[in-house]
């Protein structure tokens, strides 16, 4: 003992399906009450009760084991619904596990959300004040650090205005800077940094860098991994709720990468919302990212290509075809789009059973949820054309090699360039 | 290392018994987020508001006007030789700080829902600190009632010095029934919907608009088991000595505000474990 800061052994939590519907009217209890009887009795006659019951609840989180010792920064990663923010809650003490226990050295702050308490009718002052005590702090602390904060939010005269008169960027800049003076001896950060714009994100960032490498314990939540690797020194992947991997940040990643591949490849045959005259038909979609292989999720910057998996009835070669794949991001704004016309590549013939490859290098979209649409065109009359066909998920990387990349509020494309500096001798 | 880090505190996350008693060191380790969550719940209340805490008075002094009209003078109930308009406010007042906890602890946990769902703390400080707001109303609307004892001359009285007594029981009731309906609430909204109901129900059956004295002698005690009863009485005797000294009736309203008290902390603490899966995580 002694040595951790955080000791979690075999904790579970444990959540019944449809738990999470807003609250239960005295009526609902009254009705179970009523409709217990005849669920008793229809298990009797045969139906396992038990069996059902044991279907209705899942484990957010199970058996999960970890030591983690004082100055540590970890990230947290896994896909959504992993467990991750079930894991932070229970540590927070926010909800109660159901299972095992976690032994916790040293004063907890937790960061789910920034602004938690924030209240619109109070002043800016008011609010730092009523936040910081959510958060743990203690009066006097808040008192000392009210400059450092002050200075962070770059509020300045609207300090004392009411807070719902705060552009939003300002408001979520006075969360965050509360938040981000807060002095635990161990933090738990939610996926916290992804506000306001672009020079207060770096602002942030360079601040939890602080925080991580002042010696504190932190456990860091994110999807974004640029930002993982840059801050912690160990990752631990969860999975179903379970730690599938804990290890050293790089491989942790590969392993979550991985996992995200397994659902990647999407079938189409079910799909009846298609047009065209089935001259020929897609079948799958997928993407490969040359590094990593069959994914869903690619990284902005690295060379991808999109594979169309398609079939027809034809005995013979297919004459003219033409093949596109639109991108649009999650506001339906249109991205780019690959067609072979664009490229000159439209087809005088092709087997009839086979797939489209387009080869993307340098893959432009900022981090983001894209949908994407399939459409073909055989002889000049559309074949097989399916609307949201697929999605992929796009997540930082690294463009340019630098170690930078512009923040999303920036544009929502890469643009590959580089700067010449000309000098003027006058 | 391990001298390093041996003055952190540690605690332990496990599964926790079904009942568990207050923890008052913790609660004290929180005085400050009662101290802020109490002045949010003041400040908030009145911003926005063109008469403020003017308010506090406004209410039971309208309340005061009507019930002297109609059930001091139309009706003609027994004031106890003392003006009538003192006889209602004396305790209309204890009675406002009551409902207006109630109605606001009720709802406290759920307006709170994105404070719980998010931060940890001792959950019975939400009920607690919308309480202590009330109190704020209830000292306003106490130098209304000195300036009326005064404009009436009523004389200052040595029984007077129990007055803190009786705001300690008004507070224990007010907190008690704060904590089982604030906790009921988070489970079955069903509750918020029968304060209005409660809030009548429960004026009509506390002795603010009559005397406790209507009621025949051998059923006061009865009578006191609605605690408020007990407490009405009580800052009625104490400010002008109306019905009398505290019999039986008071001691079962103690005994019953004590276990109304005890029991709610008790109910809170089994129930409070499960709010956040109650209240859904709020999105995400």
């Amino acid at each position: 003992m002694g040595n951790y800061a955080i000791e979690i052994e075999d904790l579970g939590k444990q959540y019944k399906l449809g738990q999470f519907q807003k609250y239960k009217a005295l009526r609902d209890t009254i009705a179970g009450a009523f409709s217990a009887p005849f669920r008793a009795a229809s298990s009797l006659l045969g139906g396992s009760s038990r069996q059902k019951q044991a279907d209705r609840m899942f484990w957010a989180l199970k058996d999960v084991s970890l030591r983690i010792r004082h100055g540590e920064v970890i990230g947290l990663i896994g896909r959504n619904g992993a467990g991750k923010s079930t894991l932070l809650k229970v540590l927070s003490r926010i909800v109660e596990p159901t299972n095992g226990h976690a032994r916790i050295e040293g004063r907890v702050g937790s960061l789910l959300e920034v602004g938690v308490g924030f209240h619109p009718e109070l002043s800016g002052r008011e609010n730092i004040f009523l936040n910081g005590a959510i958060l743990g702090m203690k009066r006097e602390e808040i008192a000392g650090r009210l400059d450092m904060i002050l200075d962070f939010a770059e509020v300045g005269k609207f300090l004392d205005t009411p807070v719902k008169f705060y552009s939003s960027g300002m408001y979520v800049r006075l969360a965050f800077s509360v938040a981000a003076h807060l002095e635990p001896d161990i933090l738990l950060v939610d996926e916290v940094l992804a506000v306001g714009d672009a020079s207060f994100q770096k602002k942030c960032l360079g601040r939890m860098e602080d925080v991580a490498h002042g010696g504190r314990t932190v456990i860091f939540v994110s999807h974004n991994m640029a930002t993982i690797q840059s801050l912690c020194s160990r990752a631990i992947l969860l999975d179903g709720g379970t730690v599938a991997y804990d290890g050293a940040v790089n491989e942790t990643i590969t392993k979550y990468l991985d996992l995200v591949h397994s659902d990647a490849v999407l079938p189409l045959d079910s799909r009846t919302d298609r047009e065209g005259n089935g001259a020929l038909q897609f079948r799958k979609f997928y993407a490969i990212s040359k590094s990593r292989g069959i994914t869903d999720t690619i990284c902005t910057g690295e060379d991808v290509t999109f594979v169309v998996e398609y079939t027809s009835a034809a005995a013979g070669p297919l004459r003219n075809v033409s093949v596109s794949v639109p991108l649009w991001n999650h506001m339906g704004h249109h991205m780019f789009m690959c067609w072979t016309r664009m490229t000159g590549q439209d087809s005088a013939e092709i087997h009839p059973n086979g797939e489209f490859r387009a080869h993307i290098k340098r893959f432009p979209l900022m981090p983001g949820r894209y949908t994407l649409n399939l459409w073909s065109e055989v002889n000049g009359q559309i074949a097989d054309w399916i609307r949201n066909a697929a999605y992929i998920n796009v997540i930082e990387g690294d463009f340019f090699g630098t170690g930078y990349l512009a923040p999303s509020s920036h544009g929502g494309m890469v643009v590959d360039h580089y700067w010449e500096f000309v000098h003027h001798n006058d | 290392m391990k001298e390093q880090f041996s003055d952190l505190p540690v605690f332990e996350i496990r599964p926790s018994s079904a009942w568990r008693m207050l923890d008052l060191r913790e609660l004290w380790a929180y005085r400050e987020l009662i101290y802020f969550l109490t002045w949010r719940d003041i400040k908030v209340r009145y911003k926005q508001t063109a008469l403020g805490i003017a308010w506090a008075l406004l209410q039971p002094l309208a309340m005061m006007v009507v019930f002297t009209l109609f059930f001091g003078r139309l009706a003609g109930v027994s004031s106890q030789g003392v003006p009538y308009p003192v006889f209602a406010l004396v305790a209309l007042i204890p009675w406002q700080l009551f409902s207006r906890a109630i109605t606001e602890s009720t709802n406290s946990l759920v307006t709170d829902q994105r404070l719980i769902t998010r931060v940890y703390f001792p959950r019975i400080i939400v009920p607690i600190s919308t309480t202590l707001a009330a109190v704020v109303d209830f000292l306003v609307s106490g130098g209304l009632l000195i300036l009326l004892l005064a404009f009436y001359g009523m004389p200052l009285r040595l029984e007077m010095l129990w007055l803190p007594v009786f705001t300690v029981l008004l507070l224990v009731t007010a907190l008690g029934a704060g904590f089982w309906l604030s906790a009921l609430n988070v489970e079955y909204r069903d509750v918020m919907y029968t304060i209005p109901f409660l809030n009548q129900f429960w004026f009509f059956i506390t002795p603010v608009v009559y005397s406790s004295n209507i009621v025949p002698e051998r059923w006061r005690a009865v009578y006191g088991l609605n605690p408020l009863a007990g407490v009405v009485e009580g800052f009625r005797w104490a400010l002008i000595g109306g019905g009398g000294k505290p019999g039986p009736m008071m001691f079962a309203s103690t005994a019953v505000a004590i276990v109304l008290f005890t029991g709610g902390i008790i109910w809170f603490r089994s129930r409070e474990r499960r709010f956040v899966d109650a209240i859904g995580s709020g999105g995400r």
